[in-house]
């Protein structure tokens, strides 16, 4: 209570258990870095051979030419797939995906999302994901198994060869791979304005309250 | 020659000194991460100095050597890269090296010798009608390249492993590296050298391979990316100690398998 208190003078509810488990924030952090590093070498190795009429500005690229943007993909790789199968094996085990993201009602989507989209959606309890943030994130966790799958079929498509079949081949994986980053982009779009427009979002992930 | 002494087990330098300069350290061609300038996001969020400095430069370079070690491991030698139908081949064949494509060295066939050295039995350096003469085999493989494009092509020539048997090479060597006309330069890990597709090419699309593609000969291994196929091939060596390669050297992953 004191805490609680502490922490805000106009919050008077009780305590309440963390927002997000520790794990949760030090995975998600650590996920942040690699996929900044994933997007912005990748940007940098599409730039090489763009498969549409546009490349990424340079800025915005990692590496400074495509060997150094190489380097840094397959590096963070093995950041963003180690910590990303520690999330998901410690999501599995404690019971989180389930309480958190798999009671999901189809009246409540269409409902949160209605309400989203007048800005009426509650943010009062952050440990209660609402409709909308629940498809978002098994969302975004079926792209990033898309988005990984799909690059693992372009590195290997000899040794991962029905991997590689399951995309429709080297090309096929390499237009999932595109359009799963770009998936990607519009959700951290969304999620960093979110997070500035409910900025307690913003601490809990940070502090766990 | 102060590169030699990496060089033991009784390798003609002399076949290699096209390279020897390449291959000599060189602070210039350690700056790959250079030029980076503003890296957006990420710079903002961590620092320029950790991004691109020197000292990210070295652990990416070592990430890249275990990336090496985790590609061995993964490469099946008995897998096979897929085979495509004679309609699935692109046509034109996309020209691409790191010099203009009237840049591509012109080789005198009749002055031509593929020099053999290294871990290997006979040294007899061996002349176009007797590389001709060998048994052949055609593919129709998708080749990859680093910069991400594909494309299918048919290529025709003699099984690397087979002409490794016949000099006589140490097949349990770990290298086998590549000198090429111009000065470019390529090293493969053994299992690759000795997959059954991996192949000495003479000819693309059932003519004699042309300039742009590498005449007169080529290595084709549709189990690593398309720089690690070179064209105009002068020497071959069987090593046991490290080359690197012309784009290995500025930071391309040295294994490179698919």
């Amino acid at each position: 209570m004191e805490r609680a208190a502490s922490m805000s003078g106009t919050d008077t509810r009780p305590p309440q258990r963390a927002v997000h488990p520790l794990y949760v924030r030090i995975t998600h952090w650590i996920n942040a870095l690699a996929v900044l590093v994933m997007i912005g070498s990748g940007w940098q190795i599409y730039n090489a051979s763009p498969l549409f009429p546009f490349a990424f500005p340079k800025s915005v690229t990692l590496g400074g030419w495509l060997a150094g943007g190489l380097l840094w993909h397959f590096a963070a790789m093995w950041l963003l797939l180690g910590n990303g199968l520690l999330y998901v094996t410690l999501g599995l085990v404690t019971g989180h995906f389930r309480r958190k993201l798999l009671s999901i009602r189809p009246a409540d989507v269409a409902g949160d999302f209605g309400a989203a989209l007048t800005g009426r959606l509650s943010h009062q309890d952050l440990t209660r994901y609402n409709a909308v943030q629940k498809v978002l994130y098994l969302g975004i966790l079926l792209t990033g198994a898309v988005i990984v799958a799909s690059g693992f079929a372009m590195w290997k498509p000899v040794q991962l060869r029905e991997l590689a079949a399951l995309f429709g081949g080297y090309e096929g994986a390499r237009l999932v791979h595109f359009f799963a980053m770009v998936a990607i982009v519009l959700f951290l779009v969304v999620h960093v304005v979110m997070a500035f427009l409910v900025p307690k979002t913003l601490r809990a992930m940070i502090t766990g309250r | 020659m102060r590169r030699s002494n990496g060089r033991a087990q009784g390798v003609d330098a002399g076949l290699l000194i096209k390279d020897a300069a390449k291959l000599l350290p060189n602070p210039s061609r350690r700056v790959f991460l250079r030029n980076t300038g503003s890296l957006g996001a990420l710079a903002l969020l961590t620092g320029c100095d950790i991004i691109d400095g020197p000292s990210s430069e070295r652990a990416l370079r070592v990430v890249s050597r275990f990336n090496d070690w985790v590609q061995a491991r993964l490469f099946n030698p008995n897998r096979l890269a897929e085979s495509y139908p004679a309609s699935a081949i692109t046509r034109p064949f996309p020209f691409n090296a790191y010099y203009a494509e009237e840049q591509a060295p012109d080789v005198d066939e009749d002055r031509y010798k593929l020099v053999v050295d290294g871990l290997i039995e006979n040294r007899k350096p061996w002349t176009l009608e007797e590389l001709y003469a060998l048994p052949q085999e055609t593919q129709i493989t998708r080749l990859i390249c680093i910069e991400g494009w594909s494309a299918v092509g048919k290529w025709t020539g003699t099984p690397l492993r087979q002409f490794l048997r016949r000099i006589g090479a140490d097949l349990t060597a770990k290298y086998v590296h590549f000198v090429c006309a111009e000065g470019y330069s390529v090293s493969i890990d053994m299992p690759t050298a000795l997959h059954a597709q991996t192949q000495m090419t003479f000819k693309f699309d059932d003519e004699i391979l042309p300039t742009k593609f590498g005449f007169p000969m080529r290595i084709r291994m549709p189990t690593k990316l398309g720089f690690k196929n070179p064209k105009h091939v002068v020497g071959l060596a069987v090593l046991n100690n490290y080359t690197g390669g012309y784009w290995e050297d500025r930071g391309y992953n040295w294994f490179s398998g698919l």
